[in-house]
């Protein structure tokens, strides 16, 4: 009978609070340490609600986020379309994994996310260091699970209809 | 869901046209990515998104630019006299450099003159206000407060109080995004100020320093020789100060000197810039008689 409980509003909210974190400055310091708050929300919805936050949201999300970072126009919609394609295409595997499981999955998606990022800016001939690339992955694993934890109710909703 | 058997047969369903919008979706990223980077046929698109971003960009700053305000307004008022009696000073030693600038500007008019060479006039400029937005943080690159609607443009140059701080990359329709010269993948013809000696300083990535790469071991520099900008490739306007030499290894057995700068703009800590109009005059009046191809300027491929 529930169906269609999880409204987009709130989905939406949260895309728009990751890409506000995303373009929030932080010290020099913490800078590389920033947590990639837009695939991991994406990551969590449609891991959630795959029939209704799929490739297209990506898409959209990614070209926002090409836009607000001043990158090439598609370079983070491929990246993100690719992580949410993955899983999506999993996500009834990954949906039952214990949360350390998880993170690493996470970590893993993520590693992928950079790497198209990081070879789009190699075959476009930008110049782009290699080892701060990987800092927001382990940022990333840690705040997952606060992500997780935060969202839980809407986890649990789902685990319950689905 | 609805029922057990509709999600089994929505997901074999789901499946297969899944995967295909999938490569759907990637082959329309990609086709975007390449219009992006070879044609720049984009710009509408970018420009409808940006607006779309800016409510976002505005969102970020303005908490910032309140802490800012309420972090002034609540200022102690010894810090903020002390700050007045520095900037009385800091204008009174301006004015008085100023006094001697008029004379020598009018001697320059008339000797000019006389040589019927076109007359330099001063630059028009408008001040912008850097966005507190991150942008890329393995750029050197940052949005400011005027667009297209204030009459910036694609390749427009920025200063600030102490020198050049970048270009307009992108002119949206309320803001820009700017590389600034320290951008790994920004290049900008210089002279050196006291002998006239051309070259090319490029950005290292770093905010504080700035590489010179193309000076032969027995060129003419000395560590703290000012770099000022020469106008040559027609972005940047000329006689702007760029930084000053830092830095001078001289390496025997190499063809080059590995020489860098230290940048005169606080690019890393910048909040307000100018906007530069430079008169097309000066650009073609200065470079005229230079037949370099260095006039590769903007986002040069460094390398």
């Amino acid at each position: 009978m529930a169906k269609r409980a999880i409204s987009w509003k709130f989905p939406a909210l949260t895309l728009l609070l990751a890409l506000l974190l995303t373009a929030l400055p932080l010290p020099e310091i913490v800078a590389p340490y920033r947590p990639e708050w837009v695939p991991l929300i994406l990551i969590f919805w449609s891991l959630l609600a795959p029939e209704r936050f799929g490739l297209l949201t990506a898409f959209w999300a990614g070209l926002l986020l090409d836009t607000l970072s001043g990158a090439l126009l598609g370079q983070h919609a491929l990246a993100l379309v690719l992580v949410v394609y993955l899983t999506i295409r999993f996500h009834l595997r990954i949906r039952v994994f214990p949360v350390w499981q998880l993170s690493m999955t996470i970590v893993l998606l993520l590693g992928l996310y950079e790497f198209v990022l990081f070879w789009v800016d190699g075959v476009a001939g930008r110049s782009v260091p290699m080892i701060e690339r990987w800092a927001p992955l382990l940022a990333s694993a840690v705040v997952w699970p606060l992500i997780l934890g935060y969202l839980d109710r809407y986890r649990r909703d789902a685990q319950v209809r689905v | 869901m609805i029922a057990p058997g509709g999600t089994a047969g929505n997901l074999v369903r789901g499946g297969a046209s899944l995967s295909f919008r999938f490569i759907l979706i990637c082959i329309v990223s990609l086709a975007l990515m390449f219009l992006d980077h070879r044609e720049s046929h984009l710009s509408t698109i970018r420009q409808g998104f940006s607006v779309l971003v800016y409510p976002i960009r505005l969102a970020v700053d303005f908490p910032i630019k309140t802490w800012e305000w309420a972090d002034r307004s609540l200022g102690e008022r010894s810090a903020l006299l002390a700050e007045n009696e520095e900037l009385k000073r800091t204008r009174l030693d301006a004015n008085a450099r100023l006094q001697r600038f008029a004379a020598l500007e009018a001697e320059n008019r008339r000797l000019r003159a006389m040589l019927e060479s076109s007359a330099r006039v001063a630059d028009r400029v408008l001040v912008a206000e850097v966005l507190a937005v991150d942008l890329d943080p393995y750029r050197q690159r940052f949005t400011i407060n005027r667009g297209v609607s204030d009459g910036a443009y694609v390749g427009q140059a920025l200063i600030d109080a102490d020198g050049i701080v970048g270009q307009i990359m992108r002119a949206n329709p309320f803001t820009s995004e700017a590389v600034l010269i320290s951008d790994a993948d920004h290049a900008i013809p210089v002279a050196i100020n006291r002998n006239g000696l051309r070259t090319i300083v490029l950005g290292t990535g770093e905010s504080t320093r700035l590489r010179m790469p193309y000076l032969p071991n027995s060129a003419d520099v000395e560590i703290g020789d000012l770099i000022v900008s020469s106008g040559l490739g027609g972005v940047f306007p000329s006689g702007y100060p760029v930084g000053h030499i830092s830095e001078v290894e001289r390496r025997p057995g190499q063809g080059f000197a590995e020489i860098f700068v230290d940048p005169a703009a606080k690019l890393d800590r910048a909040r307000e810039v100018l906007l530069v109009w430079a008169p097309p005059s000066q650009l073609t009046q200065e470079s005229d008689n230079d037949t370099d191809d260095t006039d590769s300027t903007n986002l040069a491929e460094a390398r």
